[in-house]
């Protein structure tokens, strides 16, 4: 091949890295929390704190393994095949968090279409209500025939949920300002409305908390009110779980910004979480739509 | 900063040369030959592990009769062997010859994200540790099955909650493995390979990996809603709180059905990389098979209740299904023909590998009659749950999808170690595989239409004479198979050096065969140019 003898300048070469003892620690520390989980799940005593050490080496791992790609990002060793690397990971990434959340609405969905009218004696099945012989009424929300978990009332969408989207979507516009701040380079911009997205994620997450307190105070809604309880604490909680992240995540990038990472070319680290910001807003649209008002 | 980036550069090209000394290099891999070959011994041992179980439940289907085990574990060892079988042998041997091959064939230095590379793979050592260490757990290992239906799987002991968290760690695993070969095909391709000049390895790999990304995840959910269920009081899948166990059955096979096509479109990349080689012809209908990989994936994501049509649908819903399972019928035929154009009027030669692709051709086809069979609803009533499933689905898995890991392994492992194989002992091996196989599984299409049902330990007398002659298949096959592991170490440890090409007398195609045999440690460290 001729063309192996022509030498290349340092940054046309695909960086790969000779070796990492991150993915084998990581791999510990997976096991070791899950490991701990099934044992506090089975009663044993040293469950929780096996679980506490599994995630104190989850930390450590992320800490590290990012740590170590800053430092190679900042060294510019990362070409823009690299980047692009990044970039597809991510996207993909995003697409695997898609589906395991489509699980969830496709459990609400099934409920609400096919099992609760079922229930119900819907089409066919008006046995079913006779040899139960009870006055079910399949309506939507419920928490089954059995009326597990006992009588509760919803969230109404239009009170602190409707808030919580006004502040999500504000929050989409802010990051949108801090992008187009980064690739203009008004760094002073940039810190400003990543510090607001910030605000805006924690808050979020902050009346979501309050709102779960509401619910299982005044409204009787809990985990275990059904169908209607799980399907709406599950997905909500999934939600909740990937807002509070996204924020830490959008934490970890503002750290960096005030360190002055990043040029208005080279900034995947920024858009990546800015992506994750948006899909995690989406969802919630989603959620604000078929969970808390249809 | 470019003074900085230059001594950087300079450094890491002094020492990115050869492997790291001692147990250095396989910890903390991120070379995908390493890694490849890591997935590749793993998925054997566990191929072991997961047979020795099969070997438990024949011999217990030996007689009739009590003989060997309790029932409880009989259930252990089904339930088990599928999750090993599935999850620990047949996809990790796949992730490994991507890692090994897809490299190689698009012409890049290495997979995209080698760090999250080895991540992929270390989980899995931990995870196989969480689901084998189940069977030590008081209550033992799951007995529901490897599909998990609640409300059985709910009364699993200590166990529960370890399987759930292994299916995790694998979905995790199986995911960044996913991500990591799309985005190396998608982006590391030499110069000049445009996604039509792909090897049909890698075109069947790009395909497959879409479907681990959009299936994994809802395995996942499917797990937790159980975990929840169990210990946190949901109804997900329990009627009395508006749930519904069916529900769980709709989710887990929305996930299982793209699972087994997971487990066949590489196959179905090997066999159309393997055939071409030995025929001396080029592949017959290359976009042809492209396409046709694209529709199986597409129509794998709408044909998922085919799995449960005696579990009550409505009448629409079995039509529907039956319908879309009988479509993939088409896609599929379109390969098989493929395939049989490919060898006609080629100057065919029989090295192991083809036998193996060969044999494929037929035995995958007989599973995937059968499964025609199973897709008409009325005819399903009476086939489903009887070993008329056992005998179609292991045909598509052994014969289909293990076949094609053994073709692999004797295609490419002389590239891999720089040795020729025991070329007689891989001969017998594929003889005995084949005929064992077949005795194995053929008998149990006549246990399944004679109304013999699965997952049990004990059946009536009169299926006695047919299940004598699988296990004694049984057993033929799975001490067949510790030749294959002798004939793999043996050519790792040493052999006649083989060339370049490996195949000389043949026509492969493909730049890893313009590599030395072994490949340099970085296979392309510059990209060569696809014309």
């Amino acid at each position: 091949m001729a063309h192996a003898q022509t030498t290349h300048a340092p940054s046309d070469k695909y960086y790969v890295p000779h070796s990492s003892p991150w993915p084998l620690i990581g791999s510990i520390a997976l096991f070791t929390t899950v490991g701990g989980g099934a044992l506090w799940l089975n009663h044993a005593q040293a469950g929780p704190w096996v679980m506490t050490v599994g995630f104190g080496i989850l930390l450590f791992m992320f800490a590290g393994w990012f740590g170590a790609v800053i430092k190679e990002s900042e060294a510019r060793m990362y070409n823009d095949a690299v980047d692009r690397s990044f970039r597809m990971g991510m996207m993909w990434f995003i697409f695997s968090e898609v589906m395991f959340f489509a699980a969830f609405f496709g459990a609400l969905w099934y409920a609400r279409n096919f099992s609760v009218p079922w229930l119900g004696g819907e089409g066919t099945r008006a046995l079913t209500k006779i040899i139960r012989g009870d006055n079910y009424e399949a309506a939507w929300p419920t928490d089954g025939p059995g009326n597990v978990g006992g009588d509760f009332d919803v969230i109404p969408a239009f009170g602190l949920p409707a808030i919580n989207t006004a502040i999500l979507l504000t929050s989409g516009v802010t990051i949108t300002i801090a992008h187009h701040a980064i690739k203009a380079g008004n760094r002073a911009v940039l810190n400003i409305f990543l510090g607001l997205t910030i605000l805006l994620g924690f808050l979020f997450v902050y009346l979501q908390a309050h709102e779960y307190i509401e619910a299982y105070q005044h409204y009787n809604l809990k985990l275990t009110s059904g169908i209607y309880g799980s399907t709406f604490f599950m997905l909500t909680g999934f939600h909740g779980f990937h807002v509070t992240m996204g924020a830490i995540m959008l934490t970890v990038i503002w750290f960096r910004c005030l360190k002055g990472h990043f040029t208005p070319t080279h900034h995947f680290a920024f858009e990546g979480v800015a992506w994750y910001w948006h899909f995690v807003d989406v969802v919630w649209l989603g959620l604000f739509v078929f969970v808390y008002w249809l | 900063m470019a003074h900085a980036h230059d001594a950087h550069a300079a450094h890491d090209h002094h020492d990115d040369h050869g492997p790291a000394k001692g147990i250095g290099r396989w910890l903390f891999a991120t070379n995908h030959k390493d890694i490849g070959t890591m997935y590749m011994l793993f998925s054997l041992l566990m191929f072991f592990i997961g047979g020795a179980m099969a070997m438990i439940i024949r011999a217990e289907l030996f007689k009739p009769g009590m003989q060997l085990v309790d029932p409880i574990f009989f259930n252990q060892m089904t339930t088990m062997h599928a999750l090993i079988m599935i999850f620990g042998a047949v996809m990790p041997a796949f992730v490994g010859l991507a890692n090994w091959m897809i490299p190689l064939q698009v012409g890049a230095p290495d997979m995209a994200l080698p760090r999250m590379n080895n991540f992929s793979f270390w989980i899995l050592p931990f995870a196989f540790t969480m689901l084998i260490g189940t069977l030590f757990v008081p209550g033992g290992a799951p007995a529901g099955g490897w599909t998990m239906y609640p409300p059985l799987s709910q009364q699993t002991g200590e166990a529960f909650p370890m399987l759930i968290f292994a299916v995790h760690l694998m979905g995790a695993s199986s995911i960044m493995g996913a991500i990591n070969v799309i985005v190396t095909i998608m982006n590391m391709r030499a110069p000049g390979m445009s996604l039509l000049k792909m090897p049909i390895f890698v075109w069947t790999w790009l395909i497959t990996a879409y479907l681990l990304i959009a299936v994994m995840p809802v395995l996942a959910g499917a797990v937790t809603m159980l975990l929840t269920d169990h210990y946190f009081g949901t109804t997900f899948f329990e009627a009395a709180g508006g749930g519904d166990p069916v529900m769980f059955q709709h989710i887990f096979w929305f996930f299982g059905h793209p699972e087994v096509y997971i487990m066949i479109l590489p196959a179905f990349g090997i066999i159309s990389e393997i055939i071409p080689t030995f025929s001396r012809k080029p592949l017959f209908g290359y976009d042809a098979m492209v396409y046709a990989t694209a529709s199986i994936a597409f129509l794998s994501f709408i044909v998922w209740a085919h799995h449960m049509f005696t579990v009550g649908m409505p009448l629409a819903g079995q039509m529907f299904f039956m319908l879309a399972t009988m479509l993939i019928a088409v896609p599929t035929g379109v390969k098989v023909f493929n395939w049989t154009a490919t060898m006609f009027k080629g100057s065919l030669s029989f090295e192991p590998p083809m036998l193996f692709a060969i044999s494929f051709l037929f035995l995958f086809t007989i599973g995937g009659f059968s499964g025609l069979m199973l897709a008409i609803v009325p005819a399903d009533f009476q086939y489903h749950d009887t070993y008329f499933v056992v005998a179609h689905f292991h045909y598509v898995l052994v014969p289909g999808a293990v076949f094609s890991l053994m073709a692999a392994a004797y295609y490419w492992l002389p590239k891999w170690t720089g040795h020729m194989y025991n070329m007689k002992l891989a001969k017998a091996h594929f003889w005995l595989s084949t005929i064992f196989v077949n005795v194995l599984f053929f008998p149990q299409h006549f246990l399944g239409l004679a109304g013999m049902p699965r997952r049990i330990p004990d059946y009536s007398t009169q299926f006695a004479d047919w299940n004598m002659i699988s296990s004694i298949g049984g057993f033929g096959f799975g001490l067949s198979q510790l030749l294959f592991a002798y004939i793999v170490f043996a050519c790792i440890r040493g052999g006649e050096k083989a060339t370049d090409k490996v195949w000389d007398s043949g026509r492969p195609q493909g730049l890893e065969w313009t590599l030395s045999s072994p490949p340099p440690y970085h296979s392309f460290e510059t990209a060569p140019e696809v014309k």
